[in-house]
C-alpha cells in the first residue's frame, strides 16, 4: 500500500518554503517533496448579494432590527407570562404552563438577538478578512535570551543553586507542611466509629421481627402465600430517632415463598427457612443497589443497576452479571405468635465488597 | 472617531462614548489591548463553533446556577414535604429534595430554570466531546497546542464532575442510587476504599453530609477550577492564535478570518445568544430529570431501567460489562476486580487520550509548529485510532442502556451484554481496520481528482466511435485544498552516536512504521505535469492508427 515512490533526492528536509523561522526545529519523519506545488494566494474576494444590491442590503437590515424588536417583545412576552399565569397550588398544568410561556418568551428574547447578531454580521457588516501573521510562540531569541538572564540573576543573587542547605531545607518544608492538613480529613467521618465494624453488623438480631416496607407492620408467616414477595424492613426500623437510612441501607431485606420442592438449600442453612419462606438481603453484592426485581416463575432476582441476576431457588447464587458474591441469607423462624422473626444478624456483611472483607 | 481638538485646530465638543473610552483608558491603558486584540483575525469554520458550543453552555450554566443557589438548601435533614406537588404531600424527605420541589413547582419560572440548568449542564459536556473530536481528527493538538488538549481534557473530567455532583444534590431516589454505586466502587478499591467511604460519606452511607458536601463541590470548587481553566485555555487560544484549515492564502505563518472587532464579536456574540435560547426553548417544552417522579432517596426502592446523565453512562457501562466472578479473597482481603478492572480500563482510556499528542510528537519526532489543520484522512492512522477510541466509548456507553436495548428490542439481556462486550473488545479493532481503509482511500480518491480532473458529467463521442467522459481539470485554488498536506516516512532504524540501536529507538521505529507504513503522498508539480503530458500521448496515439486506416 505504501506510495513512496519518491526518489532520496526528491525529499527536502521540510517545509523552509513556508516556514522561514521554523527551519531550525526538525520535521522528524516528514516528507516533502522538492516540487510541491505553490499556494496559489488568496482567491478573488467574491462579494455577497448584499453588497452589490442595494435592495437586499436593505432587506438584510429590516431583517436584523426586526429581529431585535422582536426579541424585545419576548422579553415582554416572559414577563407577561410570568404574571398572567401564577402557580395555583395543587396545579400542575399550572407549572407547565408558567414554564413553557416564560420559557418560550425567553427563546424569543434570546433569539433575536442571536440570530440578529449573526445577520448583522454575516450579511450587514463590511465583509472583509485580514491575514495576521504569526510568530514562532516561543518569542524570539533575544526575549528567549532575556528571560533566562532573569533566572541566572534572580538565581545568583538569591544562591539557590549555591546554598543548597538552605534550598533542601526549604524543599523539605513545603513538603511537610500540608501533611497537617491531611490529618484535618480524618474529621470527615466520626472519630469515635470504625467503617469495619460498622459494615459488619445490621440491626437485625435474634427475635427481630420481619415488618413489611415502608408500613412496619410485622409479618406473619401465613400471610405470606407461595409465589409472593415482600420488601421487609426490620420492626423498629421507623421509629429510629437516628440513622434510619444507614440502617435501612443495610438491613433492606426480600422475603419470597417457594414451593419447598423448588428450594435447593445448602444443608447448613436448612434451619435457616420457614415452610418454603426464605429472607436475603436486598443489598447487591456487586456495588450496592437494591435487587429491586423478582421474576416469581423463574426465581430470579434482578438487580436493574447493573443487570447482576441471583438464582433465589439456588441461595441467592449469582446466574449472570458483574456480582460475585450471593446475597447474604437472613436466618429466619416464627415466633409464638406466629411472626416470622429473625434467628440472628446476617452470618457475613451485606452489600458491595469491601478492602476488609474476608 | 473624533478627538476633542480636530486636525485643523477648532474646538470639538467630544461624544460621550469617546469621553467615556479616554476617562476609562487613561485609568485602565486599556487602549493597548484594544489596539492589540480589537482587529485581531480569526479564523472561521463551522467546527470552529463546538468549542464555542462548550463555553457558551457553560456559561448558561454558571447563570441559571446562580439563580438556584439562591432558592436551593443543601441539607439532609429531615422534613415532610409540605408543597404543592399533591402526590408527594407529607411524605419526609430531606431539606434538599424539598427545596427542588419548591424550585420546581412552587417559585414561579423555576422548573424553567431548573431545567435550563440541567440541559445547559448535558449540552456543556456534550460540546466539549464534540469539540475534542474535531480537535483530535484535524490534529490541533499538536505543537504548539499540546498543553492546551491537557487543559481542555482536564476540564472535560471536571465537567463530568460538576455534572455528577450536581445531579446528586437534589437527594432523589435516582441520584441516590447513583450515589450507591459511587459508594460501592469506592469501597471495592484496594487498601483505601472503606475509609475512603466513610470519610466522604461522613459515616455510613448514605449518611446526612454527603449533600453538603457535593453542593461545595459543585458550586465552590470545581466551577472555580472550570472558571480558571477556562481562562486559561482562551489565553492559550489567543497566544496560539486558533488554527485554520488548508485553504489557498492561508500558511503556516498567518492566520486569516474576519477582524474580532466587529464582525467576530457580532457573531460570536450572536451565538452565545442562539445557544443561549436553544436551551431556552428546550428548558421551556421538555422535561429533564423529573424528580418529583422518582421520589426521595430510600436505600431499599429502586425503579427499572435506572441509569445516570448520558456523560456518565461509559463508566456506569463498563460496570456491566464486567463477566460473573471477577472477584476475589485473597491474602484474608476481597480484590473486586469486578470494580478495579472498569476503573482501569477507564483510567487508562482517559490517560492515553490525554497524552496522546506527546506519543504522536514522540513518533513523528516533528518539533515543528502546526497551524494548518489535518483534514482527517491525510492522516489515516491517528483517524482510525480515533475511531476505535470512539467505538470503544460508545460500546461502552451503549452497555449504560443495556436493560433498555434488551426491554426496548426484545432481546435477552444476556445477549445483548454479549454484544457489547464483543463491541467493546473486538469493535475498536474493526472500527480502526476501516476507517484507516476509507481514509486512504478518500486519499487515492484526491490523488485522482488532482490529476485527471472531476468528472463534468459531459459524455463526448470521439471520432473514433469511443465514449469518454470530459474531465474538468481543477483550478489552482480548488487543487491547493487537496495537494497542501504533508506526509510522514516510517523511522529508520539507524545506530545512535555511539553506534548502538537503542530498545527504544527499536519501539518508537515499530511505532512509526505502523503509523506510516500506509501512506499517500500528495500529488507533486511533476506528477501532475506527467499526468498531463501521458494524457496527451494517449490522445495522439489514438489519433494517428486512425489517421491511417
Amino acid at each position: 500500500m505504501a506510495q513512496d515512490d519518491h526518489s532520496g533526492a526528491e525529499l527536502a528536509a521540510a517545509d523552509s518554503s513556508h516556514a522561514a523561522h521554523e527551519s531550525v526545529a526538525s520535521p522528524g519523519t516528514a516528507l516533502v517533496a522538492t516540487d510541491t506545488f505553490e499556494n496559489p494566494g488568496f482567491p478573488p474576494h467574491r462579494p455577497r448579494v448584499t453588497d452589490e444590491d442595494p435592495k437586499r442590503e436593505r432587506r438584510a437590515q429590516r431583517t436584523v432590527y426586526t429581529l431585535f424588536y422582536l426579541s424585545i417583545v419576548g422579553s415582554v412576552w416572559a414577563i407577561a407570562a410570568y404574571m398572567l399565569i401564577p402557580i395555583e397550588s395543587n396545579d400542575v398544568d399550572a407549572v407547565r404552563l408558567n414554564n413553557m410561556f416564560i420559557g418560550l418568551g425567553a427563546t424569543l428574547a434570546l433569539l433575536g438577538i442571536g440570530f440578529g447578531a449573526v445577520h448583522w454580521a454575516k450579511a450587514v457588516m463590511v465583509d472583509v478578512e485580514l491575514a495576521d501573521e504569526r510568530h514562532p510562540v516561543g518569542g524570539s531569541r533575544e526575549t528567549q535570551a532575556a528571560a533566562a538572564q532573569v533566572f541566572a540573576d534572580a538565581d545568583r543573587e538569591s544562591g539557590f543553586s549555591r546554598r543548597s542547605v538552605i534550598r533542601n531545607s526549604l524543599i523539605g518544608a513545603l513538603i511537610a507542611f500540608p501533611l497537617p492538613a491531611i490529618v484535618l480529613f480524618r474529621g470527615f467521618a466520626p472519630q469515635d466509629q470504625d467503617p469495619v465494624a460498622l459494615l459488619n453488623h445490621t440491626m437485625w438480631k435474634q427475635g427481630t421481627r420481619l415488618a413489611l416496607d415502608p408500613s412496619g407492620a410485622p409479618i406473619k408467616a401465613s400471610d405470606v402465600t407461595i409465589g409472593s414477595a415482600f420488601h421487609v424492613i426490620p420492626e423498629g426500623l421507623s421509629d429510629l430517632e437516628h440513622g434510619k437510612l444507614e440502617e435501612k441501607a443495610k438491613a433492606a431485606v426480600l422475603l419470597m415463598r417457594l414451593e419447598p420442592s423448588e428450594l435447593n438449600e445448602l444443608p447448613e442453612r436448612a434451619s435457616w427457612s420457614y415452610d418454603g419462606i426464605v429472607a436475603y438481603s436486598k443489598i447487591c453484592t456487586h456495588v450496592g443497589c437494591p435487587v429491586a426485581l423478582y421474576e416469581q416463575h423463574t426465581h430470579h432476582l434482578l438487580c436493574p443497576c447493573h443487570q447482576s441476576q441471583f438464582d433465589v431457588a439456588n441461595h441467592c447464587e449469582v446466574i449472570f452479571g458483574p456480582a460475585k458474591r450471593p446475597l447474604p441469607q437472613l436466618p429466619i423462624a416464627v415466633d409464638d405468635e406466629g411472626y416470622l422473626v429473625a434467628q440472628s444478624d446476617f452470618t457475613e456483611p451485606v452489600g458491595p465488597s469491601f478492602w476488609e472483607r474476608h | 472617531m473624533s478627538t476633542a481638538t480636530s486636525p485643523n485646530g477648532t474646538q470639538q465638543k467630544p461624544s460621550f462614548t469617546t469621553a467615556a473610552s479616554v476617562y476609562v483608558n487613561e485609568r485602565t491603558s486599556v487602549a493597548g489591548f484594544v489596539k492589540e486584540l480589537g482587529r485581531k483575525a480569526f479564523p472561521d469554520h463551522w467546527s470552529f463553533l463546538l468549542g464555542e458550543v462548550a463555553l457558551f453552555a457553560f456559561v448558561v450554566v454558571l447563570i441559571t446556577g446562580t439563580f438556584l443557589t439562591f432558592f436551593f438548601q443543601a441539607s439532609m435533614a429531615e422534613v415532610h414535604y409540605d408543597g404543592s406537588y399533591v402526590p408527594l404531600k407529607g411524605v419526609e424527605m430531606s431539606v434538599a429534595m424539598a427545596s427542588t420541589l419548591d424550585i420546581s413547582f412552587d417559585v414561579r419560572g423555576g422548573l424553567f430554570v431548573r431545567q435550563m440548568h440541567h440541559w445547559a449542564a448535558l449540552l456543556f459536556i456534550a460540546g466539549i466531546g464534540l469539540h475534542m473530536l474535531r480537535v483530535f481528527f484535524t490534529g490541533a493538538f499538536r505543537k504548539p497546542r499540546e498543553l492546551n488538549w491537557v487543559i481542555g481534557f482536564v476540564m472535560f473530567i471536571l465537567a463530568m464532575g460538576e455534572g455528577f455532583t450536581g445531579y446528586s444534590l437534589p437527594d432523589d431516589l435516582l441520584s441516590g442510587n447513583g450515589l450507591r454505586i459511587i459508594d460501592g466502587m469506592i469501597k471495592g478499591m484496594p487498601l483505601i476504599g472503606t475509609w475512603t467511604s466513610f470519610l466522604l460519606f461522613g459515616g455510613e452511607f448514605p449518611g446526612t453530609a454527603i449533600v453538603g458536601r457535593l453542593y461545595t463541590l459543585h458550586i465552590l470548587l470545581l466551577p472555580a477550577l472550570l472558571v480558571a481553566l477556562v481562562a486559561l485555555h482562551l489565553v492559550f487560544v489567543v497566544v496560539h492564535k486558533h488554527t485554520q484549515y488548508a485553504a489557498p492564502g492561508k500558511t503556516q505563518l498567518n492566520a486569516v478570518g474576519p477582524p474580532i472587532l466587529p464582525t467576530y464579536a457580532a457573531k460570536a456574540g450572536g451565538f452565545f445568544f442562539i445557544v443561549f435560547g436553544v436551551l431556552a426553548l428546550i428548558a421551556s417544552l421538555f422535561t429533564v430529570n423529573p424528580i418529583w417522579n422518582y421520589g426521595p432517596y430510600d436505600p431499599s426502592p429502586v425503579s427499572a431501567g435506572t441509569q445516570p446523565d448520558w456523560y456518565i453512562g461509559f463508566a456506569d457501562g463498563a460496570l456491566r460489562l464486567i463477566p460473573p466472578g471477577w472477584e476475589f479473597v485473597w491474602l484474608d482481603r476481597t480484590w473486586s476486580f469486578n470494580i478495579l478492572v472498569p476503573l482501569i480500563a477507564l483510567g487508562g482510556f482517559i490517560v492515553a487520550a490525554m497524552l496522546y499528542p506527546f506519543i504522536e510528537a514522540w513518533v513523528t519526532g516533528d518539533k515543528r509548529e502546526h497551524h494548518i489543520a489535518d483534514r482527517p484522512r491525510n492522516n489515516p492512522t491517528r483517524t482510525a485510532i480515533g475511531a476505535a477510541g470512539v467505538t470503544f466509548y460508545a460500546g461502552l456507553w451503549a452497555a449504560a442502556s443495556s436493560d433498555i436495548l434488551a426491554t426496548h428490542f426484545s432481546l435477552t439481556m444476556e445477549g445483548v451484554i454479549h454484544a457489547l462486550q464483543a463491541t467493546v473488545v473486538i469493535g475498536p479493532f474493526i472500527a480502526y481496520f476501516i476507517a484507516k481503509r476509507v481514509c486512504i482511500a478518500l486519499q487515492k480518491k484526491d490523488r485522482e481528482i488532482v490529476l485527471h480532473g472531476y468528472e463534468s458529467g459531459r459524455i463526448v463521442k470521439l471520432p473514433g466511435g469511443e465514449f469518454i467522459e470530459v474531465h474538468q481539470p481543477l483550478d489552482e485554488y480548488d487543487r491547493w485544498k487537496l495537494v497542501s498536506y504533508e506526509s510522514y516516512q516510517p523511522l529508520m532504524l539507524r545506530p545512535n552516536a555511539r553506534g548502538k540501536i537503542t530498545v527504544g529507538q527499536r519501539v518508537r521505529a515499530a511505532v512509526s512504521r505502523w503509523f506510516f507504513e500506509d501512506r499517500i503522498a500528495p500529488v507533486t508539480k511533476r506528477e501532475l505535469e506527467a499526468a498531463h503530458s501521458s494524457h496527451h500521448d494517449a490522445a495522439e496515439l489514438e489519433a494517428a492508427p486512425s489517421s491511417q486506416h
